[in-house]
């Protein structure tokens, strides 16, 4: 079984290395510039934590191979958003981020995007950890940087839908609701220079793992949350609207994903035998799966429905 | 003793948030010294208050609040080198009151879309709660009414109308202020349950010449409190500063305020204290009692019979009092171009203590002549230096200054290397 298979390929081949490097930078930018409160021994804790749980249940689920990638980003966004008291619950998150992927699976594919499950759960359901959307600042210099910083990542990760749908719904609803109050622009505009808000954006609701196969799911998808998000937010008046609604909406991801199929995303490009293997066996499937609906919309007003998500009708 | 006179901020206005679930009691004091005719307060509300829900509170629980939780100074006395221990003492100086005024008179008109919802005297204020259709009819009405409201409100109004808020409306009652014999306007309490864990700051930014002063003292039950739409910053503390800081203290904690603010592009809010109520140290004042603490509105005090509850117990209890309170003392400076947004808050589940604190060492003077004590003299121009060099990197005042103050001599220039004499 080699270890750190990503050594051997050109570092940027997967868009997770420029994450890791982004995420990394991020977090020592905000120690040293912004006096995030994590201290080093923890940060690296929750990171050393993640890792080890990952390789656990590699080995617990007798994985062909140990890939670090994904852990090593759920240890930084942790070390990033998180903060506790107890150093017990930090490490906790690290382990339900990495464990959910592998227990909460729908056919195959994890439901829930590591990092915000394990914050949401424990703010639900211990009330000893919260997050501190105020941490950025709005210096609207950093909020570009990371912006263009973010850009780059999903769109080396090739479903940068997602992420340019959810800030146009987001933006649409948070503007519209200050015009609607008759408010000065510049309050949604501040509202909006978040780095809390830019790093969910293109750095969480991005995971291509957790988001719908389709790109029209994706798009319902992004809206679903912007909504959420924009509701918990100003309409229910509570905090970190978009993680609660990440978390909420990501449970309509199966549905989704059976009403729109389309392939799943694949970190790694395969060689090409492998690539050829692996279309052909999910145009097989997604056939079979389309067969299978059309069996099931034997009624009509479902089969309507369907037809017109898909845009035949 | 150093003092810092609570004049110390100009424009300054000081709140107490007591805050559980969506329960909420607002204190709101000024230090107002002009004509009590010319005083009101127009603030936007959540919900309709009933008279029981406003209450008008004492000023002194205010001035202990805010002596308890301010900056301090700590004291300590260099021992002989030659033994060791430390001793220590130490004070503290409290910070500044107040809040925006208006106008006011009475009568009114339902054409302009303005509803009284309520309306009752309580202590020395007439109280009135407004609903309005439209900012422009609100505006008119209080200008009728006699409020001199700034122009340009009815534009900031108006989203809070559309937000349906109500409006909370004070002014002073000349003759209920004469029975009662008051010559201080009083703070007055509101408590309401709503989900909005917020301060409305853009009313008083209208119009406004300058930034303005806020102290918020959140009570809670579990944790501190920091801001949501704003960056939450903890006042740098722990330094050791020049011995004469100690008679100018209030002059370095403004000078430090207005740098440290500045550095963070005025657009931060400072925590400059973090605490279970139940202690300090050092104290700067004693810790509120349970009877101070209810008055302010903590009202889970109530819930328990032992209020000892809930929170661990302190490693040194200086003093006794309600373990289940937690105060987080805010300072912001703001206007309207760093705060577009109201101020929102969140209540976290971090206990961890945090205090602005400043230490003053005083020297030793003694005569021993071991090799410690040598060691030690030998070390205070660099130690007197570092104190030097904090208090400058602290309030940005000017380094020969400070050192001509201090009345010690800049340190000896750094030895010049030969390649810098070469092309002099």
């Amino acid at each position: 079984m080699p270890l750190f298979p990503q050594l051997r390929t050109s570092v940027f081949s997967d868009p997770r290395h420029y994450q890791i490097t982004v995420l990394a930078s991020l977090l020592v930018y905000g120690v040293l510039a912004l006096d995030f409160e994590i201290a080093a021994g923890r940060a690296a804790a929750i990171v050393v934590t993640a890792l080890v749980t990952q390789f656990a249940c590699t080995r617990l689920w007798a994985l062909e191979r140990f890939d670090p990638r994904s852990a090593l980003i759920s240890g930084l966004s942790l070390c990033l958003l998180l903060r506790a008291n107890s150093i017990a619950l930090a490490l906790a998150a690290a382990v339900i981020a990495v464990v959910s992927k592998f227990i909460i699976q729908v056919k195959h594919k994890h439901l829930f995007n590591p990092t915000n499950i394990a914050i949401v759960s424990l703010m639900a359901f211990t009330g000893q950890v919260w997050v501190s959307p105020g941490q950025w600042g709005n210096v609207a210099f950093f909020a570009f940087l990371m912006a263009c910083l973010g850009g780059l990542v999903v769109n080396r990760a090739k479903r940068s839908d997602v992420t340019y749908a959810f800030i146009a719904f987001y933006m649409a609803l948070v503007f519209g609701r200050s015009i609607w109050l008759a408010e000065p622009l510049t309050i949604p505009v501040h509202r909006l220079q978040n780095g809390a808000l830019l790093l969910f954006t293109f750095f969480m609701i991005s995971d291509p793992r957790t988001t719908p196969n389709s790109r029209i799911g994706r798009i319902i998808f992004a809206f679903l949350v912007a909504f959420g998000a924009w509701y918990i937010q100003f309409r229910l008046f509570r905090t970190n609207g978009p993680l609660w609604s990440l978390a909420i909406c990501s449970l309509t991801v199966p549905l989704l994903d059976w009403l729109l199929p389309a392939n799943r995303y694949e970190w790694r490009q395969r060689t090409c035998g492998v690539k050829a293997v692996q279309v052909m066996y999910e145009t097989i499937s997604t056939v079979a799966r389309r067969v299978d609906d059309r069996r099931r919309l034997a009624q009509p007003g479902a089969s309507r429905l369907l037809r017109l998500l898909r845009g035949q009708g | 003793m150093a003092k810092a006179d609570t004049k110390l901020f100009n424009k300054a206005s000081q709140v107490v948030l007591v805050r559980q679930g969506d329960r909420t009691v607002l204190t709101m004091a000024n230090d107002f010294r002009g004509d009590p005719k010319e005083f009101a307060v127009v603030i936007p509300v959540p919900v309709v208050l009933q008279k029981e829900q406003v209450h008008i509170g004492d000023k002194a629980l205010l001035d202990h609040l805010d002596a308890y939780s301010a900056p301090r100074l700590v004291e300590y006395f260099d021992e002989d080198p030659c033994s060791v221990l430390y001793d220590r003492l130490a004070m503290a100086t409290p910070a500044a009151p107040g809040l925006a005024g208006g106008q006011m008179a009475s009568s009114r008109s339902k054409s302009l879309g303005v509803t009284i919802e309520a309306r009752y005297t309580v202590g020395e204020y007439d109280i009135l709660i407004l609903s309005a259709l439209q900012s422009s009819g609100l505006e008119t009405w209080l200008r009728e009414n006699g409020y001199r409201i700034p122009a340009g409100a009815s534009s900031v109004l108006s989203s809070y109308i559309r937000q349906n808020l109500k409006f909370f409306v004070a002014k002073v009652n000349l003759k209920e202020q004469a029975r009662l014999g008051y010559t201080v306007l009083r703070p007055i309490q509101v408590a309401y349950e709503s989900p909005k864990f917020m301060l409305p700051i853009r009313l008083g930014m209208v119009n406004a010449d300058g930034p303005q002063e806020l102290f918020v003292y959140a009570l809670t039950r579990n944790g501190r409190v920091e801001a949501t739409n704003y960056r939450t910053v903890k006042l740098p503390t722990g330094d050791e500063l020049p011995l004469y800081v100690k008679d100018r203290f209030a002059d370095f904690y403004k000078a430090m305020f207005t740098h440290q603010a500045m550095k963070e592009n005025m657009s931060a809010i400072f925590t400059e204290y973090a605490w279970d109520m139940a202690w300090c140290d050092p104290c700067a004042a004693d810790p509120l009692s349970p009877n101070e603490l209810r008055n302010l509105g903590v009202f889970w005090l109530n819930d328990s019979g032992d209020p000892q509850r809930g929170a661990p117990r302190p490693p040194i209890p200086i003093r006794s009092g309600p373990q289940n309170a937690f105060i987080t003392r805010l300072h912001v400076r703001y206007d309207a171009a760093h705060f577009p947004e109201d101020l929102v808050f969140q209540e976290t589940s971090d206990r961890s203590n945090f205090q602005g604190r400043y230490v003053l060492r005083h020297k030793w003077t003694g005569e021993g002549s071991c090799e410690a004590a040598t060691r030690y003299r030998a070390d205070l121009p660099r130690k007197q230096e570092r104190e030097a060099q904090s208090l400058a990197a602290l309030t940005g005042w000017d380094i020969n200054d400070i050192r001509r103050t201090m009345k010690v001599a800049p340190p000896p220039p750094e030895p010049v290397a030969w390649w810098q004499r070469i092309w002099k």
